[in-house]
């Protein structure tokens, strides 16, 4: 309940913050944030502009215009793509959302089982290899990876190209036959009844599909790790033993089960992670979601986009946060939120 | 002392734990010797790559250039050794700085608690309330490219994490007698914070500031790696990635291993780097924090 009330304080603070970066900002520049057609800058338009939008007036009238604009969705105007900011975002969303989808699952699966072969041979051998294993995961930054898998399955094989789907399938996916369901071009596409664009578009997220997967599964690894040791040291675990219970139903129904709870949260908190990790990936293989958006738009200055995306990008992971929590506390009762 | 005897005798004792503090000592000898390994050709501005040519495509290495050389020919052998430097100024700088601020503020936030706490753990929040790539991001969209900037941004949007791990933990040892012992006698709230409070519940700080030595470094070069970072020609492992992007991926029907130096002398470079600290920060969290050993 408390962490509900802290929500719109959050909030409020993260648009502050967003404002004073904003401050930073020279009249003209920020212009460009407000107006949402081009044509509205012609002539000496400019000036009547700034005057119009209060952008002269002192810092607390300006940030209640702000708060005024983002509640009415309009996030301003972007320069170099030249359309609205918010329709950019709402149509490149879906695609980063369908990638951090199929990110998270071999993360989950993998972190998950490793984490526990890793508990349960404490110590052992197989326990230090993955955790040697664990640490490479860790230093293998995302632009290394990507360009090396980019490099071996594209340069090399040919196999897996950048991009969100082949050229004749992207002319398909934008034409008016084509039923965009729920914008993620798998789903769509299966359910368009086009199986070859479905294989096409698995193909063109294998590569950012590994390299987001790789950063994160050795993170899962270790929480599962040191929450299955915890729970194997407890009491009804102790029980489970002495009561004769075979080894494999001691760790797979006794103690696995509670060791997946502070996983499901970190595996939550990691998909709002990956939404906002996507941009090097995004980059590198040229996938038009919000994360090469966000690097194109700070690249060539676009300071709507830039801004705007922050927004989106802090609101997610405010309500994000708050979803896992509160859904931790629902999976374990012995929880109690503050 | 004692403590530091039994922390090096640990990481002796473990090979993996070894291999991890000869990394870091590998390269930090290449960080303070690069002068040596690679003397630069303009001394006023050491960190700029030395050019020989203009020719777009890259040299596979020679007697000159022993890990050949990038599009617009820069030495990558000068690019991995002052590259390091580099990574240990951004590394060191950015830590250092949002060390300062995060010990300041988490410590103002446990010792004196109630509404001060509230409003240091809110605005905590707010700024963690951005993912950290995004934020760092906006940072460098609004004051500009430039390694100083970007060291700038990765303080403003990295103190956080040093705040609340020296809260918790502060919280923990506030607890502690000794602590209430020292209240008791009316020692200044200045000299417990030095002397009892800030010793005690540092430990997680240093184990996830030996972690971040890798981190923050390679997400500076992620910066470079999209054109947000350094300059064109600065000294910097993310640029020479960057570079080798154009001439490893394009299918052109001639053999692709053709530029493999491009790619391959920065990337392992940067992977024994992290490596390296990742190492000895995980050898350090064994040591220092018990709850980890069960």
């Amino acid at each position: 309940m408390r962490r509900l009330l802290l929500l719109p304080v959050t909030i409020l603070g993260l648009t502050l913050l967003i404002f004073l970066f904003m401050s930073a900002l020279s009249p003209y520049q920020l212009l460009s944030t407000y107006v949402s057609n081009p044509r509205q800058l012609q002539g000496g338009a400019a000036k009547t502009l700034i005057k119009q939008y209060g952008l002269d007036k002192p810092f607390y009238i300006k940030y209640v215009n702000y708060l005024d604009q983002i509640i009415h969705g309009n996030l301003g105007w972007s320069v170099t793509l030249n359309e609205p900011v918010t329709e950019t975002i709402v149509q490149r969303f879906p695609a980063t959302i369908e990638l951090a989808i199929y990110a998270i699952i071999p993360i989950i699966f993998i972190g998950i089982w490793l984490g526990v072969v890793a508990a349960v041979h404490h110590n052992g051998f197989i326990d230090q290899i993955l955790r040697v294993v664990a640490l490479i995961g860790y230093s293998v930054p995302a632009f290394v990876l990507g360009l090396v898998l980019l490099f071996i399955f594209y340069g090399v094989l040919g196999w897996l190209p950048p991009g969100r789907l082949g050229l004749s399938f992207d002319m398909i996916y934008n034409s008016p036959v084509f039923h965009h369901y729920t914008g993620l071009v798998t789903i769509d596409a299966l359910l368009n009844g086009r199986i070859w664009m479905f294989l096409d578009a698995i193909k063109h997220l294998i590569d950012p599909v590994i390299t987001l997967s790789f950063l994160s599964w050795a993170g899962l690894l270790r929480i599962t790790r040191s929450s299955m040791l915890e729970s194997l040291g407890q009491d009804y675990v102790r029980t489970a033993r002495a009561k004769g219970l075979s080894e494999n139903v001691v760790i797979n129904k006794h103690a696995r089960r509670n060791a997946l709870i502070p996983a499901t949260t970190v595996a939550g908190l990691m998909f709002i992670g990956i939404l906002g990790g996507v941009v090097i990936t995004e980059t590198i293989f040229n996938f038009p979601g919000i994360g090469s958006l966000m690097a194109q738009a700070s690249e060539q200055l676009d300071y709507a986009t830039v801004l705007g995306l922050t927004l989106v990008y802090g609101l997610v992971t405010v309500i994000g946060n708050l979803i896992v929590d509160v859904s931790y506390a629902l999976i374990d009762p012995r929880v109690r939120l503050g | 002392m004692e403590g530091f005897i039994k922390v090096v005798r640990k990481i002796f004792r473990n090979p993996v734990s070894f291999v991890g503090v000869l990394l870091v000592a590998f390269f930090i000898v290449i960080a303070v010797f690069a002068p040596l390994f690679a003397p630069p050709q303009y001394p006023s501005n050491p960190y700029m790559m030395p050019q020989s040519g203009l020719s777009a495509v890259p040299m596979p290495p020679s007697a000159q250039h022993i890990f050949g050389t990038t599009q617009g020919q820069y030495d990558i052998y000068y690019g991995v050794i002052w590259g390091t430097r580099t990574a240990f100024k951004v590394g060191i700088v950015v830590i250092g700085l949002a060390l300062i601020i995060g010990i300041f503020i988490g410590t103002m936030a446990a010792y004196f608690g109630g509404w001060l706490d509230e409003l240091l753990m809110r605005l905590t929040d707010i700024f963690l309330a951005f993912p950290f790539f995004v934020g760092v991001i906006v940072v460098i969209t609004i004051l500009g490219p430039g390694i100083t900037n970007v060291m700038w941004a990765l303080v403003i949007f990295y103190w956080m994490t040093y705040a609340r791990l020296i809260r918790g933990s502060m919280l923990e040892i506030k607890e502690n007698q000794y602590v209430m012992a020292a209240v008791a006698l009316g020692t200044p709230g200045a000299t417990i914070i030095t002397r009892h409070l800030i010793p005690n519940s540092i430990f997680p700080v240093i184990i996830q500031a030996s972690m971040d030595m890798a981190t923050i470094p390679l997400t500076a070069a992620a910066l470079s790696f999209l054109g947000l970072g350094a300059p064109v020609g600065y000294a910097d492992w993310g640029q020479l990635v960057a570079f080798s992007r154009n001439w490893i991926i394009t299918p052109s029907g001639g053999n692709p291993f053709t530029y493999w130096y491009t790619i391959f002398f920065p990337s392992i470079t940067i992977v024994l780097y992290a490596l390296g600290w990742n190492l000895l920060g995980d050898t350090l969290r064994d040591i220092l924090d018990p709850r980890m050993l069960i």
